[in-house]
């Protein structure tokens, strides 16, 4: 028997692994964009409908999947991997999962190329397209928008799990043996979501000038939400990225029904494979708008026109169309170090009217408004100056954003608010007794002008009180009513039945 | 030839039967349905294309992939649908299995009527609990949800052993090994049957074939 591949064979199957792994990478890069996907069955072939699959080709993800291949296919030790990632709005990120496209020695030699082969190639993408929907990342991946979006990334070569956190999961999608190889296609997914933030309190300057609501109606009209991100300027969509139908490479539609030994008829174009990519590492640019989805609940949040978080942004790709970007740096009042990647959306302040507080300035809590680099007690215009920490860089300390484990408010304003009659007290420091101070409440400058908001929570707290409740005519209904009880009892006993019916209609 | 035989066990509420049994059955047909044949001269067939989409789960967290048919989705719908009318049913305790069976037809020579002859079982077996309060509930749509998701896992694994699938038929025998009867995909011959377990363990069975060109028993 001839074990040795026919070059025909050969080159089938190097087109076939090809088309295969950039198959791979749209399959995981659509499913991780969100929305959900729909692609229509045809009865009749078209033949460019690799593995008779109507998978769409995004083309820049193709064009991306390509550089990262550089002309190689994945072979023993060097897998095609997909790694996708979470960023939140805050500049953190969290590897999610790493998808591996593996080739091991084990050869099956007898196995048909052009058609078994083929098939269970097939049969492994309708696979990754089940099993894309899963894992944990789907979820998440379909409420992106706000807080976080998610990102991709193609590498070649080692896979990289370290990023994973302890005690990640693997699935194994499946196995095609072939004869120079088995491919293996499997998935590592991080299972501890809780959000090891690995802040840095030296953080970059805030990007100026972004908008952090992709959707919401701004009163800015520089910053319109349409501006596509894009590193490089004047681009047009789809024009930069070949898509697959100019490679005049055509998918194997036919296959025939004659027995193996007969050598069969397919409609298989060149077996061209050149395709010079360089492994990507360098600056690109995002998605076109194209991939916006308009039904998109919540919006996205843009990325910064320049990269602002580091060489990280540089070799992701967003999962989510992008525009002009800002992340608001609002962390939850009642963040923590630790805090899971749900909950990182509570208690933020996202409305509109917050940006024009948020540029220019660094949010350490989310009642405390300072600018970098000039906390000082003394300038410091806002409220529960005491809480403000002293050192912008120990946010360890700063209460707002590390509340300390002893017994306190739940927050400092909300203290205050309930407070009875007293106008400003609110807890102090532990040791302390309460500390009369100023009331001045959050987002509210001197009270110079009447009917400011110091005006109305001082009014709503001492409200005029109800008339009925006054102690005159209190005690004078008092005494009414309790003349007029025993005659309601008797009433009331002789409609007992009507009430006992009522009460079994509800039961 | 041996039939394989899968078993696969869900505890769902009466309201997240629906959804659960689709996302299997339709977890296994995606794997389980190729584009539609078209066969030329000298022995050669093209393939069509097979679309999916995503289905999104209304009392359970949880989303599947399923074949873009619309016949398909409607004929697993109303198996589906009377499943779950017979789990309802009185003298039902709420357990109860559906079936997908994958078979061949055996032409068989004048006056004995072809035979059925099942390569795949999927099994699925169905405990209908009752939750008493919403926290319950909304606890049932995630564990449910997590459950399927080993079960689509289960299902892949499964898939990807390769092992037994029928041969590539000729133009001639395309109807013994597939139902050709839909316009869009061209899924493996397959039935759909149901047991509903009734309160005194004995099982009521109802068979509801789908076949194509039946060839009814003499």
């Amino acid at each position: 028997m001839d074990t040795d591949l026919s070059s025909q064979d050969r080159k089938d199957l190097d087109k076939f692994i090809k088309f295969f792994a950039l198959k791979t990478v749209q399959v995981i890069v659509q499913a991780r964009l969100g929305e959900k996907i729909c692609t229509r069955s045809s009865s009749s072939p078209t033949g460019s409908d690799w593995f008779n699959l109507a998978i769409k080709d995004i083309p820049e993800v193709t064009h991306e999947a390509k550089k990262a291949l550089a002309g190689q296919l994945p072979a023993v030790g060097r897998s095609m991997c997909v790694e996708i990632s979470l960023k939140t709005s805050e500049g953190d990120s969290m590897e999610l999962e790493i998808w591996c496209l593996e080739m091991n020695e084990k050869c099956d030699k007898e196995i048909k190329v052009s058609y078994t082969v083929y098939n269970r190639l097939s049969l492994l993408l309708k696979s990754l397209l089940a099993i894309t929907r899963v894992t944990p990342a789907y979820r998440l991946s379909r409420k992106q928008g706000h807080e976080y979006v998610i990102l991709y990334r193609i590498y070649f070569g080692e896979v990289q799990l370290s990023g994973l956190g302890e005690g990640f999961q693997t699935v194994r999608v499946g196995t095609v043996g072939t004869p120079v190889g088995t491919i293996t296609l499997s998935c590592a997914y991080r299972i501890n979501l809780a959000f090891m933030s690995t802040r840095q309190f030296e953080r970059t300057p805030p990007i100026m000038g972004i908008i952090i609501d992709h959707f919401v109606d701004r009163p800015y009209p520089s910053s319109s939400p349409m501006h596509p991100c894009n590193y490089r300027a004047g681009e047009d969509n789809g024009a930069v990225y070949p898509s697959v139908e100019d490679s005049q490479e055509v998918c194997t539609t036919s296959f025939s029904t004659s027995p193996p030994s007969q050598p069969a008829a397919l409609g298989v174009g060149s077996a061209d494979m050149g395709y010079p990519v360089l492994f990507a590492g360098g600056l690109h640019a995002a998605h076109p708008h194209q991939l916006i989805g308009p039904g998109k609940e919540g919006g996205v949040p843009p990325i910064p026109s320049q990269p602002a978080h580091g060489t990280q942004a540089d070799q992701e790709r967003m999962c989510t169309p992008l525009d002009g970007v800002h992340y608001s740096a609002a962390t939850p009042s009642s963040s923590e170090d630790t805090e899971t990647v749900s909950n990182s959306s509570e208690g933020k302040c996202g409305s509109p009217h917050d940006l024009l507080e948020t540029i220019f300035v660094r949010k350490v809590g989310a009642f405390v408004n300072k600018p970098i680099n000039q906390v000082t007690m003394a300038n410091l215009d806002i409220p529960f100056a005491m809480f403000a920490p002293k050192n912008v860089e120990l946010e360890d300390n700063d209460p707002m954003v590390n509340p300390p484990d002893s017994p306190e408010t739940e927050s400092p304003l909300q203290g205050s608010l309930h407070s009875e009659g007293s106008s400003g007290s609110s807890t102090g420091n532990t040791h302390d007794d309460f500390v009369m101070i100023d009331f001045k409440p959050a987002f509210s400058k001197d009270d110079i002008l009447p009917m400011d908001l110091g005006t109305f929570y001082r009014e709503f707290q001492n409200p005029p009180q109800l008339s009925s409740l006054s102690i005159d005519i209190g005690a004078q209904s008092m005494a009414e009513d309790l003349d007029s009880l025993p005659e309601k009892l008797a009433v009331h006993e002789k409609n007992v039945k009507e009430f006992d019916a009522f009460v079994e209609t509800l039961q | 030839m041996n039939c394989r035989a899968e078993v696969l066990e869900v505890s769902v509420e009466g309201r997240q039967v629906e959804e659960a049994m689709l996302a299997v059955l339709h977890t296994v047909l995606l794997h389980r349905s190729t584009g539609k044949f078209h066969y030329k001269k000298e022995g050669t067939y093209s393939i069509g294309t097979v679309g999916t989409q995503d289905v999104d789960c209304d009392f359970i967290d949880f989303a599947y992939v399923r074949v873009s048919s619309e016949e398909l989705d409607r004929a697993l719908r109303k198996a589906v649908g009377e499943f779950k009318d017979a789990l309802r049913g009185s003298g039902s305790d709420g357990m109860g299995q559906i079936s997908l069976e994958f078979y061949q037809k055996k032409k068989s020579r004048w006056p004995f009527s072809d035979e059925c002859i099942p390569w795949e079982l999927w099994t699925i077996k169905v405990n209908v609990v009752n939750l008493a309060n919403e926290q319950e509930r909304q606890i049932c749509r995630e564990k449910v949800g997590e459950k399927l998701c080993e079960k689509i896992i289960n299902i892949v694994e499964v898939m990807n052993r390769h092992e037994y699938l029928p041969k590539m038929p000729t133009q001639s025998e395309v109807d013994n090994v597939f139902d050709t009867s839909l316009k869009d995909v061209q899924p493996y011959l397959y039935k759909i049957s149901y047991q509903i377990t009734d309160s005194l363990g004995t099982s009521v069975t109802t068979t509801m074939r789908r076949l194509i060109k039946d060839t009814l028993a003499l």
